[in-house]
């Protein structure tokens, strides 16, 4: 990781960039206070931070607002340092700029459980800076040394008493140099960070007054919903633009490429006019592919050896040598993001700018987009990030500002692209479907002396990252198995990677959230042979001491592992370890003749390092389980005809209120750097719940979703 | 010209009478607290009340609410049971789904006062939050009923 960067030059970079700006045309979507707006000469250190001669505490924030509470958190940790009053900060989304792209990806984007942990440092010198320099100006007004003023609440006070407010120290502080590496707390003295607040969002959320990017509106704005291809690499062959223009409302038809755009003054008669331009579309690239074609297509793959991702010991010879060999084989499908709020982006492209309001998970990738597309410089690309009605990596795609660019150009004003339903699930980026076969070998006393793993799946970063593809080999296709939680002294992992015409891209805990239903099934299937207690045989895998170590123990001892289950009921578990974080999910199970699975209880326990704002990594962790269950229970996308079957939520159900059960969340208490929360809450939940229904029934379920006909007894 | 009562004032749309009202209400309207999701009535984003009976506004043309009393987030005063419940409980993550969800919440505890839990899920079970907000949603619900009770039964 490339902190060293930070550590030397953030303060140099950032004190050199005003980039955040209030939204054009008047209109404030962040709570901007009136105090604020009539208060003059803030004090800005740099872009993440400014003080009002009143007091108020602006926090600029260049992470998305997908409701992860990063909007709240980042705050907390500046706030912290700056030993700030709680109360007078507010926080603010800024334009997409230099000073707020990650110091590990040096690009701008919310993804990977990042916001957090990939400016641990930086965020912290942010606010410690800004206090250094409060300090300073106070000391200097009083004619003392620095070290004898104290700070708190928002104000420097002297020995004697006396005190300053932060708002009162602006001007002279603004004229002091920023300091380059400012002393940071000791954890001990954290009074916001790991304390219970309310998130900031919130309030505006439940009041309805939140502007989503769906909602956003510009004046001269139209609306575009665009005709994509029903079918992989389809083009329109002919259309009726007479009848599309001839619905009321509708402006103008636009053919793009391989899609035609419906631009109208409201978003229903873009809709009809779509509807109205009665397309034909040619095949496509693949007319006869369907859920059954894609299957024996993984399945073939599957057969072929495929890329060597890691190769520790000699797995060979130690199956050989093994007391008992395993082998099984695991499938998952292609998920949807079925985010809440459709994708949707708005730009204005104009002579010597381009102007966009979106609310993306990519930034710098929206920025390089219209770019591109316009022809003008990175920097007169103008993002504003929006909320988000959900992500969960979906949004760093670029396929909406792409259109919203186009047509704004050519219609010269400024357009939102919108996008329907049925559009989300047609031209989803899927969570990549995946099929795999293991084969481990046991020692005598039940130790796994051997693991032979072969993955057959389609690669996400071969489309968004092909530099970071190598010898065919994805290392998101095989994350969670190279690096398992556990020390095993052969380990061979074969990727075969299956291209087809289906588009796969970034989903929630990404390789993660495939590999690690496999792994910890098959690790449950381990120790069942060896009879040893699936925690046990875990943690006798494991580093003892180690943080895998620590939360599974947490978990065992917070759940009650051990403890006599109620009648007819069984427990499961399982683990990974994540984007620099550790978690476990313990499953309380039990499963009616008739094969219906009801999940009692859920217990998590997570180390995420510093836990910088618990209640949010609390909701997380709920959510964690929410969507872990509905993967395991219901979605999978289906296709046919060379296109996607699956169409709205009557068919792609997700889990609802009387399947989510009690949920206890435990966060290990330690001062280590903070680590990801969103992603490392998901890839146990599914496997946990496979294993405690074999120990209800006997029976192992290898493919999500479940499939409830296998549990049907007598 | 379509006229509809909204949070109790008289508003005029320019639109057709079989638009659906979800779109009357964000496009011509500007009330965007109303939320689009999936259009067939399947997830409950778009629920308003109308006449204080939570209904999935993407499903009901315009023209046939003229008469009624159509009630959005905004139309509910800032210290409604249900708007208090969902603040103390921290229950948004992305809170698309939210408003839609209390309205649902509002119309099933005018009906169902003082919930059981498995009450509670029944009738909530026809909505959708994908962030996975439901535990919360589930001791919000229980808190504004209890605040209800305690006002007198009137929220």
């Amino acid at each position: 990781m490339n902190t060293h960067i930070t550590r030397r030059d953030f303060l140099k970079k950032t004190s050199l960039v005003i980039a955040a700006a209030a939204l054009p045309g008047g209109v404030n979507l962040f709570h901007v206070s009136p105090a604020l707006a009539g208060a003059d000469a803030p004090f800005k250190p740099h872009a993440f931070l400014e003080i009002a001669a009143d007091d108020t505490i602006t926090v600029w924030v260049g992470q998305t607002n997908l409701g992860q509470g990063t909007h709240t958190g980042i705050p907390m940790i500046i706030a912290d340092e700056l030993d700030a009053a709680w109360e007078k900060v507010q926080v603010k989304m800024a334009l997409a700029a230099e000073p707020f792209k990650s110091p590990v990806w040096h690009m701008q984007a919310t993804g990977g459980s990042s916001s957090i942990r990939h400016r641990w440092d930086l965020l912290r010198k942010v606010g410690a800076a800004a206090r250094q320099m409060l300090v300073e100006a106070a000391a200097e007004q009083w004619g003392i040394p620095a070290e004898k003023c104290v700070t708190k609440d928002g104000s420097v006070t002297h020995p004697d008493g006396r005190s300053l407010t932060f708002g009162q120290l602006t001007e002279a502080a603004g004229k002091r140099p920023v300091p380059e590496d400012p002393p940071l707390k000791d954890s001990k003295e954290y009074r916001i960070i790991g304390t219970q607040r309310k998130r900031l969002d919130i309030p505006d959320k439940v009041m309805g007054k939140t502007v989503y990017g769906i909602d956003f509106t510009v004046p001269g704005m139209c609306i575009a919903v665009v005709a994509r291809p029903p079918r992989y690499g389809a083009s329109p062959q002919s259309y009726d633009e007479k009848a599309a223009m001839a619905v009321k409302g509708v402006i103008k038809v636009l053919p793009l490429e391989n899609r035609i755009a419906v631009c109208a003054e409201t978003t229903y008669a873009a809709m009809k006019g779509r509807n109205a331009l009665n397309i034909k579309w040619s095949e496509g690239s693949q007319p006869n592919l369907n859920d059954d074609t894609l299957d024996a297509l993984f399945k073939e793959h599957l057969g072929k050896p495929g890329a060597v991702a890691k190769n520790d010991g000699d797995v060979k010879k130690a199956l050989e040598q093994a007391a008992q060999t395993m082998e099984q084989s695991y499938k998952l499908p292609y998920l949807s993001h079925a985010q809440a709020e459709p994708i949707n982006c708005t730009a204005h492209v104009e002579k010597e700018r381009c102007r966009i309001w979106t609310p993306t998970q990519g930034q710098t990738d929206t920025q390089l987009t219209a770019s591109k597309l316009t022809g003008l410089p990175i920097e007169k690309v103008e993002v504003m990030t929006l909320p988000a009605g959900g992500g969960f990596g979906l949004r760093g795609e670029q396929d909406p500002v792409e259109d919203s660019v186009l047509l704004s150009k050519t219609l010269n004003r400024p357009v939102k692209v919108m996008w329907t339903r049925e559009d989300d699930f047609a031209n989803d980026r899927f969570r990549p479907a995946s099929q795999c076969r293991i084969k481990a070998g046991l020692d005598k006393d039940g130790r796994v002396m051997a693991w032979s793993h072969t993955v057959a799946a389609p690669s996400v970063m071969s489309r968004l990252m092909p530099e970071y593809v190598k010898d065919g080999i994805d290392g998101d296709a095989v994350s969670g198995i190279t690096d398992m939680p556990y020390d095993l002294p052969n380990l061979l992992v074969n990727y075969v990677m299956v291209n087809s015409p289906v588009t796969v891209g970034w989903w929630r805990s990404v390789g993660y959230s495939v590999n690690a239903f496999a792994v910890e099934s098959f690790m449950d299937e381990l120790a069942h042979a060896a009879k040893k207690d699936p925690v046990q045989f875990r943690l006798d895998h494991m580093e003892k001491g180690g943080r895998p170590y620590n939360v599974l123990s947490l978990l065992a001892e917070k759940a009650g592992w051990g403890t006599p289950v109620p009648e007819g009921r069984a427990r499961g578990v399982a683990a990974t370890s994540c984007f620099e974080s550790f978690a476990a999910h313990m499953a309380e199970v039990s499963v009616s003749k008739e094969g219906k699975i009801t999940v009692h209880k859920m217990v998590c326990a997570i180390d995420c390092g510093t836990a910088v704002y618990p209640d949010a990594i609390r909701a997380q962790a709920e959510a964690g389980v929410v969507m872990g269950l509905s993967v395991a229970f219901h979605e999978k996308v289906r296709f046919e005809n060379g296109g996607v079957k699956t169409a709205n939520y009557d068919d792609y159900p997700v889990l609802t209120l009387s399947d989510v059960p009690e949920t206890e969340v435990h966060i290990a208490q330690n001062n280590l750097k903070a680590g990801g929360v969103g992603e490392p809450v998901f890839p146990s939940v599914a496997p946990a719940v496979a294993n405690a229904v074999f120990k209800a029934t006997g029976v192992r379920l290898r493919e999500l979703p479940f499939k409830r006909e296998l549990l049907i007894r007598g | 010209m379509i006229v509809l009562n909204v949070n109790g004032t008289k508003m005029q749309a320019d639109a057709d009478p079989d638009t659906p009202l979800l779109w009357v209400l964000r496009d011509n309207l500007g009330i965007t607290s109303v939320k689009y999701a999936c259009g067939i009535a399947e997830c409950g984003m778009c629920t308003v009340l109308i006449d204080g009976e939570a209904r999935r506004s993407c499903i009901v043309n315009a023209g046939d609410v003229q008469g009624s009393e159509i009630t959005t987030i905004e139309g509910l005063p800032e210290n409604h049971p249900v708007k208090v419940a969902w603040i103390e409980k921290q229950v948004p993550q992305c809170g698309y789904c939210q408003p839609g969800i209390m309205l649902h919440a509002v119309d099933f505890l005018s009906r169902k006062p003082n919930p059981t839990g498995e009450q509670i899920n029944d009738a909530m079970d026809n909505v959708i939050c994908r962030c996975g907000t439901h535990p919360r949603i589930r001791k919000a619900i229980q808190m504004a009923a209890e605040m209800t009770a305690k006002q007198g039964g009137k929220s």
